[in-house]
């Protein structure tokens, strides 16, 4: 996992950042060049989907969502990862990207049982808002309903991994801004699992400070409070920014 | 102006999509001059009717009959329409794929049941092994998915059709909604 994002400048005497010059779908644009070419196309009104990325985290790179287009690469790359260049053309909305992130999304709606009607998160999840946002009206691909067990042994929260989307936020969440790196992922690819501890119940976790930053950072409604039904859980990510600015200050 | 030859029915669903075509309210009214109701479960007809100009299908495909009504309606309708969440994707009802069959109906009918009932083998259709959508069995022309869709989803739809123009839902549901 990477470093927080926040320590990238916080050493003293580093000399100001390079700014460079770049397009972004055709608008001739300057970014720092140790800021992403997310970050740089969000500071001028310019939309890419994403959904692991969480501002506060790391860059995880795990969702794929983000992926735009640079001229003279075949490749695209990860907006919230990759930093711009001098003279770079990217391009964020092409066919060809809008193709491959509805596909990403059918992909992960048919990977776990996402079945919006009777989720606690349904109308405040993000992986439901991103369908809309891309136009997603059904998945062509053939759902695999696996079997998976919720986890109802923790005092306050529920895991349910019917609904996970392996954006790792819980983990990443937990590890850097907690401290206590109770979440970690078991298992690769189709059969990865974020679990507690050892891969233990989430209520025996001996590392678990119950602080709900997993919960709250969730995507969907992986991570949840007890006692939420349907379309109940609505997160609060505000403590996120806010947490990181006290500190930041504190340091200073 | 000949009117539109409109058929609706529900395969695995609750009926709810239709509870929300009926909550289009007074504006049925209106619609009501445009079209003729050829085929539903709110009209007599037994049989699905040819030459149907927008079939409105809501639910799964979860039993054998399902899928042969399916397959007619597709035959002899001009537009498919996919209604709502259990028709684009399953939804509720293939909870159960994540189970065997027989383990579903030994829960369903033993384990839980108060008294002492039996698997039901005559006159009711044989589930099938997994519940599927219905674009996993025939084109389907439109999806609007809800949970179920509003019933202005649905107005705009019927609307949009009647008018001869194909609509963009994507803005006017969600999956859950
Ligand atoms: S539990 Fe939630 S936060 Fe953790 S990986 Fe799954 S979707 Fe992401
Ligand atoms: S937001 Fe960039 S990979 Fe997930």
């Amino acid at each position: 996992m990477n470093h927080s994002p926040a320590s990238r400048n916080s050493q003293e005497n580093t000399p100001p950042p390079r700014i460079l010059t770049l397009q972004i779908d055709g608008q001739d644009l300057s970014g720092r060049a140790d800021e992403t070419i997310l970050e740089i196309a969000r500071q001028n009104k310019i939309h890419i989907p994403t959904l692991c990325r969480l501002d506060g985290l790391s860059g995880h790179g795990g969702c794929r969502l983000c992926l735009v287009e640079i001229s003279g690469q075949n490749r695209p790359v990860p907006a919230c990862l990759t930093y711009p260049q001098e003279g770079m053309v990217i391009s964020t909305a092409s066919q060809r990207l809008q193709d491959y992130r509805r596909k990403i999304l059918e992909l992960l709606f048919s990977e776990r049982n996402h079945v919006c009607a009777v989720c606690v998160s349904n109308g405040h999840c993000e992986l439901q808002e991103l369908a809309v946002e891309l136009g997603l009206s059904h998945v062509r691909y053939e759902y695999l309903h696996p079997r998976l067990e919720v986890d109802g042994s923790h005092a306050r929260f529920i895991r349910d991994p019917n609904r996970c989307v392996l954006c790792l936020r819980c983990v990443r969440v937990c590890a850097e801004v907690e401290g206590a790196h109770t979440w970690d992922v078991m298992g690769r690819g189709i059969s990865s699992r974020v679990i507690t501890d050892l891969n233990q119940a989430w209520g025996s976790s001996q590392s678990c400070t119950a602080c709900g930053k997993c919960v709250q950072v969730c995507p969907t409604g992986a991570l949840s409070e007890k006692g939420t039904s349907v379309a109940e859980m609505i997160k609060h990510r505000h403590f996120l920014p806010q947490l990181l600015a006290m500190r930041t200050n504190r340091r200073e | 102006m000949n009117k539109a030859r409109i058929a609706t029915t529900w395969l695995d669903g609750c009926s709810g999509c239709h509870m929300s075509l009926l909550d289009i309210d007074e504006r049925l009214v209106e619609l009501a001059e445009q079209i003729e109701l050829v085929y539903s479960p709110l009209v007599d007809t037994l049989d699905f009717p040819e030459a149907v100009d927008i079939a409105l299908v809501e639910g799964a495909v979860g039993n054998e009959d399902d899928l042969k009504k399916l397959q007619l309606i597709r035959k002899q309708s001009r537009l498919l329409v996919a209604l709502g969440d259990c028709a684009v994707t399953a939804n509720v009802p293939a909870m159960r794929n994540a189970f065997k069959l027989e383990e579903v109906l030994r829960h369903v009918y033993t384990a839980t049941a108060s008294s002492q009932l039996q698997l039901p083998k005559e006159e009711v259709p044989p589930l099938r092994d997994r519940v599927r959508p219905l674009h996993a069995y025939v084109e389907v022309d439109l999806f609007l998915p809800g949970c179920p869709p509003p019933s202005e989803a649905i107005f705009f739809l019927l609307s949009e059709l009647l008018a001869g123009r194909i609509p963009d839902l994507s803005a006017k549901s969600r999956f859950g909604a």
